[in-house]
């Protein structure tokens, strides 16, 4: 069976990756070429250094870029950007907080999901209420992937999710993202562990010097 | 008006005071003696210049002299207004958006005050003209130039945060609210200060030249309400300006953060 896509409208098909980077370049590498199925997790490793955080922030259309960026075959300039990163969450490796309690950073809507995940990830619901300053990093960290959550993307860009982490904390972690990767969402997750890397991703690229090959 | 004359010898009695200062910088060691001095002299020579300049362009009384001389001063606020921020922007940005501000606000708050309360003949009359452009300049420059470095230092310190809102899909507008809010604040606190001060701390600067000159206090006063409601309105739009142009110039058609946009 052939047909002709209509010029514009985005073509989905069974084989449409959910996410898809072609000629992504900046002047800081690529150009990368890749795509990332629904319920698929890959990840990226490689020096400091190397662009994996700017890899990211441009999937995340954080960055300026060249290229282009396609969820279910719609490009990124097709869409107003704020749209686009409602979909297309971009975790930072030290991520940021903007209200005084985490707990601020969530509407009612979200307390629901909100609780569920704490619980998942071992972390008290009292802390939602605590000042973000009196967290531990780990706290932090862990929260920071409750508010990714939260927002219900549909391919998640973590940068470094589980560093501070303890090794209890990081396999509970794992778990849940397992868990979101079940309900088809994507996961491109940037790791130094190689452990991680095994044990998450179905592919592993590695970036070096602003390319990116399979490892 | 019957101000009384100032002679030659009279100034020069009130310069013992600079020699005095010297004395005392010498005598217990300050070392700013010939810092006082120079910048007495600066001041001599600079306020001679600025009352010959007036005096033959009050004389000329044409559009063209006093044009000149009002531009003049708001391109040197402008210039002030664009060099105190530390962080700079690139390709001029800081000088086109100091020139911008301080020229929307300088020239509407003074035609404003020309137009109607004032209301010499003709309008642009240099001696009401010019020393109103040069009083809003004053709260214009203070107000720019803290707005703008209020958004360009702010922009760097609270980059996590912004960028923080922008990947969860928060429109740019709102990721930056807080701190477009909280320069503009800074840029209008301090003609807020200045009206809650007058008469009571301080007597201002201009209420008290017209005293010297012989006006009566209470036609001073109305002058002084005048020109305080001059310089909150020039100072509002001048913060407000600054603000709103900065962040644009930080921002782009993807509502990113663009901080390489800085030098």
């Amino acid at each position: 069976m052939s047909f002709t896509p209509q010029h514009g409208a985005p073509v989905k098909s069974a084989s449409t990756p959910l996410l898809a980077a072609r000629g992504l370049s900046s002047r800081f590498g690529g150009p990368f070429e890749f795509a990332l199925q629904a319920g698929e997790c890959v990840a990226i490793q490689g020096p400091s250094g190397a662009g994996k955080s700017v890899l990211l922030r441009m999937l995340a259309d954080l960055d300026p870029h060249e290229g282009e960026v396609l969820l279910d075959g719609r490009s990124s300039k097709a869409m107003p950007a704020p749209a686009w990163r409602a979909q297309v969450v971009y975790q930072a490796a030290e991520p940021a907080w903007w209200e005084a309690t985490a707990g601020e950073h969530f509407n009612a809507g979200q307390r629901g999901f909100v609780d569920k995940a704490m619980g998942a990830l071992g972390l008290s619901t009292a802390l939602l209420d605590t000042e973000i300053e009196r967290l531990s990093t780990g706290e932090r960290q862990r929260l920071a992937l409750v508010r990714s959550l939260a927002a219900e993307p549909r391919v998640l860009l973590l940068d470094e999710p589980t560093a501070a982490l303890d090794p209890d904390s990081v396999k509970r972690a794992e778990a849940l993202l397992a868990s979101c990767l079940a309900d088809d969402m994507a996961i491109l997750i940037v790791t130094h562990s190689a452990e991680q890397a095994e044990r998450m991703a179905q592919r592993v690229f590695r970036l070096d010097q602003g390319r990116l090959t399979t490892a | 008006m019957n101000a009384i004359h100032l002679g030659t010898w009279d100034l020069l009695a009130a310069a013992l005071l600079i020699l005095l200062d010297a004395a005392l910088s010498l005598a217990l060691r300050l070392g700013v003696h010939r810092q006082i001095l120079i910048a007495a002299v600066r001041m001599v020579v600079q306020l001679a210049i600025v009352g010959m300049v007036l005096r033959s362009v009050f004389a000329a009384a044409s559009p063209a002299a006093t044009a000149a001389v009002v531009l003049f001063m708001v391109g040197a606020a402008a210039r002030e207004v664009a060099t105190r921020p530390k962080q700079r922007l690139k390709r001029h940005m800081n000088y086109q958006i100091s020139v911008a501000v301080v020229a929307c606000a300088g020239f509407a708050t003074v035609l404003l005050a020309l137009t109607t309360a004032v209301r010499p003949d003709p309008w642009y009359a240099p001696r009401y003209a010019i020393p109103l452009m040069g009083i809003v300049l004053g709260s214009v420059l203070n107000a720019a130039s803290l707005a703008l470095d209020g958004v360009l230092d702010g922009v760097v310190r609270e980059r996590g945060r912004i960028e923080a809102r922008l990947a969860l899909g928060t429109p740019f507008r709102e990721a930056i609210g807080p701190l477009v809010r909280s320069a503009t604040r800074r840029g209008m606190i301090p003609v807020a200060n200045q009206m809650s001060a007058a008469g009571i701390i301080t007597l201002p600067g201009i209420m008290t030249g017209q005293l010297l000159a012989g006006m009566d206090p209470m036609e001073a006063v109305k002058y002084q309400i005048l020109l305080m409601f001059l310089l909150a309105g020039a100072s509002g739009l001048a913060s407000v300006g600054a603000a709103l142009l900065a962040v644009r110039a930080l921002s782009d058609e993807r509502q990113r953060l663009r901080l390489d946009r800085l030098r």
